[in-house]
């Protein structure tokens, strides 16, 4: 058993493509009609066999107070990995992206937080 | 009698003293950024319901502030009600004698 998806609940697909492709830097790599949404995911540049990224629709009613929730604590539900936070917060902030943690040094790692403007917050990290 | 007893209970205890010198590191912090320096840097293993605890009791002593900004809450740090702790016990300026 391999994991090949890994979803984010996004409030709009193509809000979310946009932000996930011209900000974050994936590329999009499969986008199918499903229903009436899309099967649309994307992946990293670096890694494009690798683990895809589901934009999943947050229609349903349980979604919204499960991401308004973690939000509100600044909880990351999601994590992607860099080679540098610091230099990687300077580039997004650079593309108007907002950060609820700043680069912050927690001794093995640093980490980040930033809204995704689809009602997440994701965490950068790279190990040192 | 105490005018505030909620601020000496508030920092008789370590955790809350270790959450109020990682406010004064950097100001305006997610419970989650809170969370994760207690984890990370002091080892401490804390659940996220005990810090929100620790959390409420610093802010019911007027230590720390909350701030809702958008779709998140930050906390804030206030030393202001220190200063009835050296106003009771002023602090003689000059260098004690060796």
């Amino acid at each position: 058993m391999r994991i090949n998806i890994t979803s984010v609940f996004v409030d709009d697909q193509a809000k979310a493509l946009a932000f996930y492709t011209e900000k974050l830097g994936f590329i999009k790599k499969t986008d199918v009609p499903a229903g009436d949404a899309r099967w649309l995911t994307v992946v990293s540049p670096a890694n494009p066999d690798g683990v895809e990224l589901l934009l999943e629709p947050d229609g349903h009613p349980a979604a919204g107070p499960f991401k308004s929730a973690l939000v509100a604590d600044g909880i990351p539900f999601t994590q992607f990995a860099v080679d540098d936070v610091y230099a990687e917060v300077e580039r997004l902030k650079g593309l108007g992206v907002e950060f609820t943690q700043e680069a912050t040094d927690l001794g093995p790692v640093v980490t980040a937080v930033f809204d995704d403007t689809c009602g997440n917050l994701i965490q950068l990290a790279a190990m040192k | 009698m105490d005018a505030n007893p909620d601020l000496f209970r508030a920092i008789g205890d370590a955790t809350r003293r270790t959450i109020l010198d990682e406010l004064t590191d950097k100001d305006g912090q997610t419970l989650f950024e809170i969370c994760g320096r207690l984890t990370m840097k002091h080892g401490l293993a804390s659940s996220r319901q005990a810090i929100s605890q620790h959390l409420a009791v610093l802010e019911q002593a007027g230590l720390v502030h909350t701030r809702r900004q958008g779709r998140y809450k930050f906390h804030h740090i206030d030393t202001g009600p220190l200063r009835s702790i050296v106003e009771r016990w002023p602090i003689n300026r000059e260098e004690p004698n060796p």
